[in-house]
């Protein structure tokens, strides 16, 4: 099982892309969510623009809302 | 270079957008007279051909500069950004930065990561200051808004002096070597590599262009019909000069106050401009004007608690004090010269 991690400090796109993760791991039969909101864990993965999705440990996207499909892509 | 295929589509699309913008006068006029039978010599009929003329030329312009800014964001990465900027000399770091500012994507959300990425890998904290001010503060939307309904020069202006003024306080900041002031976890802070390089084709870009706009538009669209309405009313019916006493241009001290006023307001750039269109229509000067504007953009109290994370208070006093007394000169010079 893949593990998703979505990177935000709470704002609304991190909201929407972390619903988005959540139905795409529903969709592939499941994935392990985590939403990380710690500023040293986000600086962690290097990433400068929120929300992020990181997939088993990769920075896959940043700065974007990744639609379900898009998502479920990089689960399979 | 974009495929065949797409530059045809995109001209066809050009010249439709042109056709359309090119007769919008006549409909509004054709509307306002044959339709609804109001002459515009009436104020009725003036607010009326107003509105029917603005607010579809004004959303054609949001839309086509808008989806151009997309595609162009695409270009710009904050980490692309960043490669930019590291190590650069102050001034002209400075004046890349502020540029970089315009046409990098960004959001008040982002601020806290990007200024940690930004001075862990060797982009001087003045730099990073000029990104960080004019990232907000100069937007497309805003300056969509200005250019069609107060024409190119005020549109310039905005853009003109909002670049000198991140300019120069990220400069002045840059000066005072205030290094010591930014939070001592920050320079800790381990940062990852990030995301790898995106390679987008040509189809990619157009959909973030088409994202940026059902993204942006989609957002501002109630904010431009209000401000729209706003500047019809008063152009048919309130009396010029309604404003001019007080926000005028001999009332010297207008400027300081406007930018007080607009620090702990909060608004995006496209919900002030109803604000902008009202004062100004009563006569309020132009410098105290977009003085209040940039006040309201580019200072905020929620932007200055995101930062208190990674910058000790009297940083945050240094960078709020050095924006306000630029945009309070930005102020000045316009009700001077204008």
């Amino acid at each position: 099982m893949k593990k998703i991690q979505v990177l935000g400090v709470g704002c609304a796109k991190c909201k929407a892309l972390a619903a988005n993760a959540e139905a795409a791991a529903r969709a592939v039969g499941g994935a392990q969510m985590e939403k990380v909101e710690s500023l040293q864990e986000i600086m962690r993965f290097g990433v400068m623009i929120t929300p992020a999705l990181v997939v088993d440990g990769k920075v896959v996207s940043a700065g974007k809302v990744l639609t379900v499909d898009e998502i479920s892509k990089f689960l399979e | 270079m974009p495929p065949l295929r797409q530059v045809m589509v995109g001209a066809c699309a050009a010249a439709l957008w042109l056709a359309f913008y090119l007769h919008l006068e006549a409909a509004a006029r054709w509307l306002t007279h044959t339709v609804l039978r109001q002459s515009t010599e009436q104020p009725l009929g003036a607010a009326v051909f107003f509105f029917t003329y603005e607010t579809p030329k004004v959303l054609l312009l949001l839309v086509a500069v808008v989806f151009v800014v997309g595609i162009i964001r695409s270009f710009f990465t904050p980490e692309r950004t960043r490669q930019l900027l590291a190590g650069r000399r102050e001034l002209t770091g400075g004046v890349l930065a502020a540029l970089l500012g315009i046409v990098t994507p960004f959001c008040s959300c982002s601020a806290v990561p990007l200024f940690i990425g930004f001075v862990t890998s060797g982009v001087p904290l003045g730099v990073t200051f000029s990104f960080l001010i004019s990232a907000p503060m100069i937007n497309e939307v805003a300056l969509v808004l200005l250019f069609g309904l107060f024409g190119w020069k005020v549109a310039a202006l905005y853009v003109g002096t909002g670049l000198t003024v991140a300019i120069l306080a990220g400069w002045i900041i840059g000066k005072l070597r205030l290094e010591y002031w930014i939070e001592d976890w920050v320079r800790a802070a381990q940062v990852g590599a990030g995301a790898d390089e995106e390679h987008l084709d040509w189809p990619a870009r157009l959909r973030m262009g088409g994202a940026a706009v059902r993204d942006i538009v989609g957002k501002v669209w109630p904010y431009v019909l209000l401000g729209i309405a706003v500047g019809a009313g008063i152009h048919g019916y309130v009396p010029e000069n309604f404003m001019a006493a007080i926000m005028g241009r001999d009332a010297w001290w207008s400027v300081p106050v406007a930018v007080l006023l607009g620090v702990p307001m909060y608004s995006n750039a496209a919900g002030i401009i109803p604000i902008v269109q009202a004062l100004l229509g009563k006569g309020a000067a132009l410098g105290t004007v977009l003085a209040f504007m940039m006040s309201v953009i580019a200072l905020s109290l929620p932007e200055a608690i995101i930062l208190r994370k990674v910058l000790k208070p009297q940083l945050i006093a240094v960078f709020f004090g050095v924006v306000a007394v630029g945009i309070m000169l930005v102020g000045f010079l316009f009700n001077a010269v204008m």
